[in-house]
């Protein structure tokens, strides 16, 4: 199953490459992986999803935690957490069918952030989940290039560990409230 | 300011600082200012012949004395042939610290003559490495390398220092104070609830069995595992880098388990209700085939690195920390225990194949590589430090020398890395001046770093060189005997005469044929002030036994057959 990490480390050259590197030897594959700062100067945060079962998510927190400039592993796979990918689409959109698409933009409360004579740039922040639907309603216009940024997330409250993994989250209605657990 | 200091100067006041008295090195230009501040400093530099043997050298002092071992080479090719070494350390857990110079800053990506992305090649093969370009960071550096190194599971760590951090300057301060890393934990404590697990499947097993590993020496633990084996009357069985963390002859102990360990030992292992793994790894050599490896056994897995929990073996309890302090928290909670109906059950598993002296086969006119080993057992009194190559000869030291000491046995077992035994004795008898060492090599082996003979002329290193010499590739001459149909590819061996190549290094030397002049040869070499090489030649096509070929269940062993001239029977 899809484990999702979030591993803190210290923020210096070629961090990322270590992380990396042992996602490689050890043979786990990455399905993605993101980086940027935290409220701590000195620390990078990086989330990283990976698809392996529970004792290769328990070896792998242990090997990340072997790394020197590691400061902290969680799998915020049992914990209620906030997971969110950011997208950006460049869909054709001509006058014909420009009003379609910002209608469906609207029901996925994305925003349109580029408009052209020929195509608009669709921003969405979700679930994995949402932005599949999102590009599954676009791709009939046209979908003529796309960014994801992988997942980000973040614990829920005070990280209590709760039964649903953190994609099934009770997020439905709107999933940019919080919900604390 | 009054304590300034080059960068190259600083290295040495750090390293002298950290205990060092000796280092392994080889000289180049990024590194030239490192060795021209050298001359100042207490250090003993000990200049070997390929970049390789520097790190092996490091490797077996480390490995004899359990000090952190040093080794210094220049950028580009002189980084580069210190990576088998390096990755031999990884993999057996040796403490080392290499030094490499490295290519001004200004120029660290530009591909300057001899730049090589040093710690980028030994990422994945080094516990932590650093690039040091910054005169201000190389005392620090050297402290923190000195302690990731040691600390925790012990590993390779490489400073990479640009030529100009060496040769700028700054002040000197050393801070001694002990190294505060934010996110390093060298050593975790289980809960109570897993020591009161692992204390009831202890107390409740009928039929355990400890592995001893390499863990036990690393720890320091050897008194504390015989404690709780005699206690429990728990019988041990142990890795190939355990050997010596339980006195061969102590009434427990097995011997050595896995692809060639006794056939005794593993086929206890396949009956046991319970193992308790000590410091080890459960290395695929160790334990065949998995789907069928010990079945009936509950498993209690302590060690220092919880990353190696559930990686080839699934576990019941594990124990995570400093093998030492698991021990002494277990150990009150541990029941006198008698087990005497396992003991014996092992004993009848034994049989008369447990007289494994050899020194009684009728003299058939053949010398075998067992009565060469054999031999330099009895005659060192078990005593001697043996640093072995990789292949045959090495499964038969394992088998045929008794290693009663601690830190007696030193070998690569991990990487498998041949040319490994005559660098890395170098480096042994270094920090143990005062052992006995020998060095057990194959021909092939010993080929691939002889050019170390030159180090052990110049510096005058008292070691004796055993080669034993079957004309081939040996373990992989067995292999194909066994799974390639007899066809030798590329394993038959045409070396040189090695009695006169060591002459021709300045070292004294001998050939051995013949069984009766086994004896007095060894007695020679004991007696010579200097290092001697023994070119022992002994039967070409002699085979390892017994044997659990790679991945097959660890009960299907491939034993000696009987019409085998070394047949271990009671009145061998
Ligand atoms: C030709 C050949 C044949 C071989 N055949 C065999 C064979 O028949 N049998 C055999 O056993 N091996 C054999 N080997 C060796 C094998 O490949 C492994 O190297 C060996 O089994 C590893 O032993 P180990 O797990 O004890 O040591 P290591 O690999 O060094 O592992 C040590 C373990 O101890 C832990 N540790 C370290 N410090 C501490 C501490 N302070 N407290 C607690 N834990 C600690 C480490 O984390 C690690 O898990 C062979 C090798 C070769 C080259
Ligand atoms: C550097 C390296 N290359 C190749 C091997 C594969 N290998 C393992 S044992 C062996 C044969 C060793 O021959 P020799 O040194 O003569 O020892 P013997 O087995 O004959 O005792 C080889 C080639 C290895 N372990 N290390
Ligand atoms: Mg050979």
């Amino acid at each position: 199953m899809r484990h999702t990490f979030v591993v803190h480390v210290e923020d210096k050259p070629g961090v990322l490459n270590r992380v990396a590197s042992l996602f490689r030897r050890r043979a786990f594959n990455i399905e993605s992986l993101t980086v940027g700062h935290t409220e701590t100067s000195g620390v990078s945060r990086m989330t990283i999803v990976v698809d392996t079962d529970a004792n290769g998510a328990k070896r792998l927190e242990a090997n990340l935690y072997k790394l020197v400039n590691v400061l902290r592993v969680t799998d915020l796979t049992a914990e209620a957490a906030v997971v969110r990918e950011l997208t950006l689409i460049r869909v054709k959109a001509d006058h014909e069918t420009r009003t379609h698409i910002m209608q469906l933009v609207d029901t996925f409360r994305a925003k349109v952030v580029d408009v052209a004579p020929d195509t608009l740039i669709i921003e969405a922040t979700g679930t994995e989940e949402k932005i599949d639907g999102l590009v599954g309603v676009l791709e009939p216009y046209d979908v003529l290039e796309m960014v994801r940024t992988g997942r980000v997330a973040m614990s829920r409250g005070q990280q209590a560990p709760v039964e649903v993994p953190a994609d099934e989250s009770p997020a439905e209605a709107d999933d940019n409230v919080s919900y604390s657990v | 300011m009054a304590n300034i200091r080059t960068g190259a100067q600083i290295l040495w006041e750090s390293l002298v600082r950290e205990g060092v008295t000796t280092v392994f090195g080889y000289p180049g230009g990024a590194i030239l200012p490192a060795y021209d501040a050298m001359l100042e400093y207490p250090i003993r530099h000990v200049l070997v012949r390929h970049e390789q043997g520097a790190t092996h050298m490091a490797d077996g002092y480390a490995r004899a004395s359990g000090e952190v071992g040093v080794a210094i080479a220049t950028s580009g090719p002189g980084a580069t042939n210190m990576v088998t070494g390096i990755a031999t350390a990884m993999l057996d857990s040796s403490p080392m610290v290499c030094i490499t110079g490295q290519v001004g800053s200004k120029l660290i990506g530009s591909d300057a003559f001899q730049e090589t992305d040093v710690t980028g090649v030994t990422l994945p093969i080094t516990k932590h490495n650093y690039l040091v370009s910054d005169v201000d960071e190389v005392a620090p550096t050297i402290h923190e390398a000195f302690y990731v190194a040691k600390s925790g599971r012990p590993g390779p760590v490489l400073v990479d220092i640009t030529k100009d951090a060496q040769q700028s300057s700054t002040e000197f301060v050393w801070d001694d104070s002990p190294v505060q890393l934010p996110g390093y934990r060298p050593e975790l404590r289980a809960t109570d609830a897993e020591y009161q697990q692992a204390v009831e499947l202890i107390n409740g097993a009928k039929r355990p069995v400890i592995f001893a590993g390499h863990g036990v020496m690393l720890s320091g633990a050897m008194d504390l595992v015989r404690e709780f084996a005699e206690r429990a009357n728990i019988p041990i069985a142990m890795t190939l880098l355990g050997i010596g963390s339980v006195p061969a002859l102590h009434p427990l102990n097995l011997g050595m388990m896995g692809m060639h360990g006794e056939a005794w030992v593993n086929q206890a292992i396949q009956e046991a209700d319970l193992l308790l793994a000590f410091g080890m790894r459960f290395d695929d050599r160790v334990t065949g085939n998995l789907k069928t490896y010990a079945p009936n056994a509950r498993k209690i897995h302590i060690d220092i690195d919880p990353a190696e929990f559930n990686k080839n073996v699934l576990v019941d309890v594990t124990l995570a920390g400093d093998l030492s302090a698991v021990l002494t928290d277990l150990l009150p909670h541990v029941e006198r225990g008698d087990r005497s109906d396992w003991l014996s059950a092992i004993g009848v598993m034994k049989g008369d194949s447990a007289v494994r002296d050899v020194q009684n086969i009728p003299d058939s006119g053949h010398l075998y590589a067992a009565h060469v080993i054999n031999d330099i057992w009895r005659m060192t009194d078990g005593q001697a430090v043996v640093v072995t190559d990789v292949g045959q000869h090495q499964m038969w030291e394992a088998q045929y020398y008794h290693h009663q000491e601690p830190r007696s046995l030193i070998t690569s077992g991990g990487l498998g890395t041949m040319g490994f035994a005559l660098p890395a004795a170098i480096g042994a008898k270094l920090s143990r001046p005062d052992a006995e060492v020998w060095v057990v090599v194959g021909d092939g082996g010993f080929q691939m770093t002889m050019c170390e003979l030159a180090t052990i002329a110049q510096e005058k290193v008292k070691v004796n060189v055993a080669i034993i010499n079957n004309g081939y590739l040996g373990m992989v001459r067995q292999w194909q005997e066994f799974f390639y149909e007899r066809r030798y590819a590329a394993t038959p061996l045409l070396s040189p005469d090695f009695a006169k190549l060591a002459d021709a290094f300045g070292v004294k030397s001998a050939q051995v044929a013949r069984r009766q002049d086994v004896e007095p040869t060894i007695e020679m070499a004991r007696a010579h002030e200097g290092a001697v090489v023994i070119d022992f030649r002994v039967e070409q096509e002699d085979t390892v036994y017994p044997m659990v070929p790679a991945g097959a269940d660890l009960h299907a062993m491939i034993r000696r057959p009987s019409s085998s001239p070394i047949v271990e029977t009671a009145d061998d």
